[in-house]
């Protein structure tokens, strides 16, 4: 069962989802924080496992990519880490990473170890859709795995329809083409784009990302969405604290009220 | 016999490399290039207009020179394909030229690019001045210190640089700032690719306009010596643009051999080498897929190099494509040796090359010349900027 599916199917609103960098602010953290982000209220999860060369990141998260490589994460290891996952964690959980760390993995290899430890789906940004569609698609629904696409203001109609019909699980609505962690003007524009992708009735529920960072960024894109993720001001509160994981509860409030 | 194929398929593939590896965000912009950039270059206007620039403002043809002292030393007909004589003073500026008019084509407002030594810099600052068009250059904070020459010419010529100071705070960095530019200011902004890198169609664009190059020398080895095919053909390789416009119209004439110099740095393994043909391994990177340097986990190196130029971690897709399918000779030149083609050239000839052409210069002591050989080694760009660590290395 995928769950995924089954967390889109029990809830249409409200959906929060939490991205950290695996390795980050220690090598051990990664399943800490995962149970931690769960008790918080956390309804899935994107575990990112770092890259040298993160184009699609702002400061924020390329910064937490590097300590973690610096801290000797490496795919490998964060697939030994994740052995014991779903004896801890039960939401859904997502790897999202660069093209280039799977590659070198192989990507066959990599989605038969994401998926024998419960991993649900795999976000990469720099993976193309063609590509994927080409050579990687298979790998994927052979291990049970969603591939989220990203879409942005700047999407085609037709492009989304595409993107709607490989999709298995979300898709990943950008709030506008930016990189993680700019600061976001709400304006009327980005409301009519939510709007018309709304609008278009899409196979697969929407989830916001980029931008959001509290409870009125988090209640706006809960108008247009299922859902919203939150990234950089997350990371960013594991790197102001010393003692991460105690400042991880009241985050989760912070942003749902 | 078949003739193999070199040139990108209509997916943006040369063999099994290239592609366009970009996020959602790049998509709109690379999609509008993908679609218009080989109509654009068609145009009449656009073409009279960019051999008006070549001719006029780069200084274009530039010259194909028999180096009779060089040519003593070794035994063969050696030419010199003088890029270095071109405005601002290397073969950077046939590029920025063929897109900054693309640019305008496309109703760009704002022009950004990457700059490693800062050649590129200069030359995209330099055709921005031209057009009147705003220029933003990222370059490496440690590069930033390296060249200041060069980062003093780009402000003079009114562009703004700004340091890229996340990772190795080098080119390949700059190259990610660049790109994170063109993610946050996707509709009014053209990003200039320096190099044969990128996602397609970057290096198609950037092999075409530089291979005004070869297309010249031809006419000047007919002219010069009775024959378009020399025996050799020679040029150094970072991410490779110099080599790509060298090579690029002798890539099926098969009895050219084409050889390809690479930056050994310190030695291949001595770990601090740019010697991405014999330590790369096929990967993704800067939005194509290609031979990169990297470890086992897929995290990019970084790479060394004395010259500034060839410090990059990559190739381009399509001489990884070259070399995977032998038709170009890719070889590892070291630092010292590097430098004492510069001086030896320097001596014997009055020319000061870059560092960077120093590699293929170098290439010349290991090769097994005849007397009727004709070998042509393109000179990429003087060596003014490099003036700095001349002095240091020959305690001048």
């Amino acid at each position: 069962m995928n769950r995924l599916k089954e967390l889109f199917d029990q809830k249409k609103n409200n959906i929060l989802s939490i991205y950290f960098t695996a390795g980050y602010p220690e090598i051990g953290a990664t399943l800490k924080i995962a149970e931690a982000l769960e008790k918080a209220g956390a309804d899935f999860l994107e575990i990112g496992f770092p890259y040298s060369d993160p184009l699609a990141d702002g400061p924020v998260i390329q910064n937490s990519s590097q300590v973690a490589i610096e801290n000797g994460m490496t795919l490998k290891i964060l697939f030994q880490q994740l052995k014991d996952l779903r004896s801890r964690v039960s939401i859904p959980i997502l790897l999202m990473g660069y093209a280039n760390p799977m590659i070198q993995y192989g990507v066959a290899n990599f989605c038969k170890a994401a998926a024998e430890v419960g991993v649900d789906g795999v976000i990469v940004p720099d993976l193309p859709l063609s590509e994927y569609e080409e050579l990687y698609k298979d790998d994927f629904i052979k291990n049970g795995l969603s591939n989220i696409f990203l879409v942005t203001p700047q999407t085609s109609e037709e492009r989304i329809r595409k993107i709607d019909s490989l999709s298995t699980g979300f898709i990943y609505l950008l709030s506008s083409s930016a990189t993680t962690g700019k600061d976001l003007n709400v304006s009327d524009a980005i409301g009519d784009y939510y709007q018309r992708v709304k609008d278009m009735n899409l196979n697969n529920p929407l989830i916001i990302g980029f931008g959001i960072s509290d409870k009125q960024s988090f209640d706006r894109a809960n108008k247009y969405a299922a859902g919203a993720i939150v990234g950089t001001a997350f990371v960013k509160t594991l790197s102001d604290s010393t003692n991460y994981l105690a400042h991880i509860p009241s985050f989760i409030k912070k942003i749902k009220g | 016999m078949k003739i193999m194929d070199y040139r990108v398929n209509e997916k943006g593939y040369y063999g099994d490399f290239g592609g366009a590896y970009i996020p959602e965000m790049l998509y709109p912009n690379i999609e509008e290039l993908r679609n218009t950039y080989l109509d654009i270059i068609a145009q009449p206007e656009f073409q009279v207009e960019l051999q008006n620039l070549l001719k006029d403002y780069v200084g274009r043809p530039s010259p194909l020179f028999l180096a009779k002292r060089l040519s003593a030393k070794y035994g063969a007909n050696i030419f010199l394909k003088r890029e270095d004589l071109n405005h601002t003073g290397a073969h950077k500026i046939n590029n920025t030229v063929g897109q900054i008019i693309l640019a305008e084509k496309l109703g760009k407002k704002r022009i950004i690019a990457e700059t490693g030594a800062g050649q590129h810099g200069v030359a995209t600052a330099t055709v921005c001045a031209l057009k009147g068009l705003e220029c933003v250059i990222y370059m490496g904070e440690v590069d930033i210190k390296r060249q200041a020459p060069n980062v003093a010419r780009m402000k003079m010529m009114g562009a703004t640089v700004i340091p890229a100071t996340s990772g190795s705070k080098t080119l390949k960095d700059a190259t990610n700032e660049a790109m994170r530019d063109w993610i946050n200011n996707p509709v009014d902004t053209h990003y200039i690719i320096g190099s044969v890198v990128g996602p397609h169609p970057y290096p198609d664009m950037v092999s075409l306009f530089q291979s005004v190059i070869s297309e010249e020398t031809k006419k000047q080895l007919i002219e010069q010596t009775g024959s378009d095919q020399p025996d050799y053909v020679l040029a150094c390789v970072g991410g490779g643009s110099n080599a790509m416009g060298m090579f690029y119209h002798f890539l099926e004439d098969e009895k050219v051999r084409l050889i390809a110099a690479e930056a050994a740095g310190l030695g291949v393994n001595s770990g601090h080498s740019a010697a991405t043909s014999v330590l790369g391994k096929e990967g993704v990177l800067h939005g194509s897929r290609t031979l990169l340097m990297q470890t086992e986990d897929g995290q990019v190196v970084e790479p060394y190099s004395i010259s500034a130029g060839l410090d990059y971690p990559g190739i381009g897709p399509q001489h990884a494509h070259l070399h995977k399918s032998k038709r170009v000779e890719y070889v590892s030149i070291t630092d010292d040796e590097a430098m004492q083609a510069c001086m030896l050239l320097s001596k014997l000839e009055g020319i000061i090359p870059a560092i960077e052409t120093g590699h293929a210069l170098a290439q010349l002591e290991k090769m097994e010349l005849k007397k009727d050989d004709v070998v042509v080694i393109c000179l990429s760009g003087r060596g003014d900027k490099d003036l700095d660590t001349f002095m240091k290395y020959f305690n001048l």
